[in-house]
């Protein structure tokens, strides 16, 4: 199993009664609710729960890309992915992910993973998501009908840049250039394991099984309700004969611990009711813009996660814990819970939401630790055994150099005479 | 009005046709040709007119290959030299008069008679269009109507979204049809005609609904005033679907002004 820690990032600071009285926590959420100032403490306490889940036996941290909202303060993950490079050692960093059909040219995100994949000596675990419509065609700009095209030509514009080893021209549709040359490469060759984030295509699907990347999935209602569309994903694979490594696949879940039951509604229901009602309270206009999904897509009723017609607001927590949309109880319960989602999903890698909503870092941290302490172990050992088989999968994570710098490693002065005598 | 199918080089076209006449070519806007009809018959009444679907509207196929501002113009042409017509009247509506400018300002000397119904296609900073992509449909009439409540029964506004088999057959229309219109009206409905327009050597005739709070009556003096001639024929008591609101007053107009 591969555990990556992960945290969206929400504003803490939406209002009470955000949903009543704001038209949308994204596109064209109220700017005035951003603090500068108090961002410098949101966002520094975010990075230092990143680096102390580092420590405790995760396999990865993760970032994502989201634009203009106050669900996720990450426009630029790579920025987030390279203050943690220089923070920690060994630890993964699995950036889930850039969104290629944003940049131009998409060759920006083939140059910055590399320098992340040099900077942490092969420690990079990349994503090419296609990005929510929210972010892609309202905040972006992206036309939504062309967006999986423009998508797929940066796709290979990315990867024929990372296997060719002469300059090359690249005539594409979207981005025309006379030299591909990039500087630097990554040091994972031909390039670090691709993730990619889905909703249900086939396409998507298909895309994941024939170049072998991880097929990965968000769900806000859950593991119950995601096991249809993750059926679907491995009777494809199954379908164009590849193996079923769970390795293939990744669940993104929000998992709250406390030490019994009781203490984990106690502790955690009104961080789990701001994400549920401010952060995910998207004007469904922007959820899912005409065109961005393909027909095929929309007949087989995958629709937005973002907003869906029935809204989030009614939940309680009885709701969101026994419908699976959050994973919460004590070390026991969720242990049990985890079991089901991963056996349920087949999935070798899981996207752990630790921080939720308006969460306070002691809180966090209190989570954090009782499921790396008291639930990760016990799942690790369980699905050694059941996942045996995959054991040494290794075509869905990074191989990181053996022999890695340490960050701050200079001598405190220097003698130049030494160095003279060195070189003589 | 018969409903028919004519082969372009890309792909099959489902076109209205009906009257007798000169020929008059009629482009739809983006939310297609449903509320059309009655006007396209009274047209009829005068004029042989043609109304093509742009791909992907009602049943017609889509069209992957349409992408830009010149694919939807040039294409547009393949439709009118496939029906064997030389400079028919081209009318168009909305996003249909976007492309029916782009048309003629490519082709000066094929088009003589143009009328332009609320036109898109330029984009005025001081006056920012309504993002209509992103609008649910009870917030369609108040800017598509000059009488909402009509307005708001004709498009059925007050559908129940909340049912899974309708949702899904509103957002496969929308996919099919808005999907393609944002290929040259996302994210602002404009790709460069300002600085075409000049070319245009028709008749011009802009037909504009006093009330329209889509593509507010400033933008007629903005298309007049780039245009070589161009006449603003203002309708009271209309909105952005002016023709639908009031079917008679426009299509008198358009009689009056090429009646000869």
């Amino acid at each position: 199993m591969k555990f990556t820690w992960f945290n969206l990032m929400p504003w803490p600071y939406l209002p009470d009664h955000f949903r009543e009285k704001n038209h949308s926590v994204w596109v064209d959420i109220d700017s005035k609710l951003f603090d500068p100032v108090k961002s410098h403490e949101v966002y520094n306490t975010y990075l230092d729960l990143l680096e102390y889940a580092a420590g405790l036996g995760f396999d990865a941290i993760g970032a994502n890309e989201h634009h203009q909202n106050g669900y996720g303060l990450m426009p630029s993950p790579n920025l987030i992915a390279a203050a943690l490079a220089r923070r920690t050692e060994d630890i993964a960093l699995l950036v889930l992910g850039a969104s290629i059909a944003l940049y131009n040219p998409p060759l920006r995100v083939a140059e910055e993973f590399a320098m992340l994949d040099c900077i942490t000596g092969g420690r990079l675990v990349a994503g090419f998501p296609v990005g929510t419509s929210m972010d892609t065609n309202y905040c972006y700009g992206q036309i939504p009908a062309l967006t999986r095209e423009k998508y797929r030509e940066a796709h290979e514009l990315i990867m024929r840049a990372w296997h060719e080893r002469e300059p090359f021209a690249f005539n594409g549709r979207y981005t025309k250039l006379r030299y591909v040359n990039i500087w630097p490469r990554p040091i994972q060759q031909p390039h670090p394991p691709i993730h990619i984030p889905g909703g249900g295509s086939i396409e998507t699907y298909d895309f994941c099984i024939d170049n072998t990347y991880s097929y990965s999935y968000l769900s806000f209602t859950g593991y119950l309700r995601a096991k249809a569309l993750m059926d679907g994903y491995w009777e494809r694979v199954a379908q164009r004969h590849a193996d079923s490594s769970p390795f293939r696949a990744g669940f993104a879940q929000t998992i709250c611990v406390a030490e019994t039951d009781a203490e984990a509604e106690r502790l955690y229901s009104e961080h789990v009711s701001y994400f549920y009602n401010r952060c995910l309270h998207v004007y469904p206009g922007f959820a899912d813009a005409p065109g961005y999904r393909t027909i095929k897509t929309i007949q087989k009723g995958a629709l937005s996660q973002y907003a869906p017609p029935m809204g989030f607001q009614n939940l309680t927590w009885k709701d969101l814990v026994e419908g699976g949309h959050i994973i919460a109880g004590s070390p026991e319960t969720v242990r049990q819970r985890m079991e089901d989602l991963i056996r349920g999903l087949h999935v070798g890698h899981v996207f752990c939401l630790l921080h939720v909503g308006n969460m306070p870092k002691e809180k966090c941290i209190y989570s954090t630790n009782l499921f790396a302490e008291r639930v990760m172990p016990k799942l690790r050992a369980t699905f050694a055994s059941e996942f045996s088989d995959y054991a040494n999968d290794g075509r869905f994570w990074c191989k990181p150099l053996e022999n890695r710098v340490r960050p701050g490693s200079l001598p405190a002065s220097v003698d130049l005479g030494e160095l003279a005598a060195k070189e003589a | 009005m018969e409903l028919k199918t004519i082969q372009t080089r890309r792909v099959p076209v489902r076109y209205y046709e009906g009257g007798s006449g000169q020929a008059l070519v009629y482009l739809h806007g983006a939310g297609g040709p449903d509320l059309d009809i009655g006007f396209l018959g009274a047209l009829a009444e005068k004029y042989h007119v043609y109304a093509p679907l742009h791909p992907g509207y009602g049943d017609s196929e889509e069209c992957a290959e349409l992408r830009d501002m010149i694919d939807f113009t040039l294409h547009s042409w393949d439709v009118v030299d496939a029906l064997g017509l030389r400079d028919p009247i081209l009318v168009g509506f909305s996003m249909g008069g976007m492309i029916a400018s782009e048309m003629a300002a490519v082709a000066p000397h094929d088009v003589s008679r143009l009328a332009l119904i609320a036109p898109v296609g330029l984009w005025l900073d001081e006056h920012p269009l309504p993002d209509v992509f992103s609008m649910l449909p009870f917030e369609l009439p108040k800017y598509l109507f000059h009488d909402e409540a009509m307005g708001a029964k004709a498009i059925g506004a007050n559908i129940e979204l909340s049912d899974p088999a309708f949702l899904q057959t509103f957002l496969v229309r929308n996919a099919r049809q808005l999907g393609a219109a944002g290929k040259i009206l996302f994210p602002i409905p404009e790709r460069g005609l300002a600085s075409r327009l000049y070319r245009i050597r028709a008749k011009t005739l802009l037909i504009w609904g006093e009330s329209d709070r889509l593509v507010p009556p400033v933008y007629a003096r903005a298309f007049q005033s780039s245009l070589l001639r161009a006449d603003v024929v203002m309708i009271p008591e209309a909105g952005h679907m002016v023709a639908f609101e009031k079917t008679a007053e426009v299509s008198a107009a358009i009689h009056a002004a090429y009646s000869n």
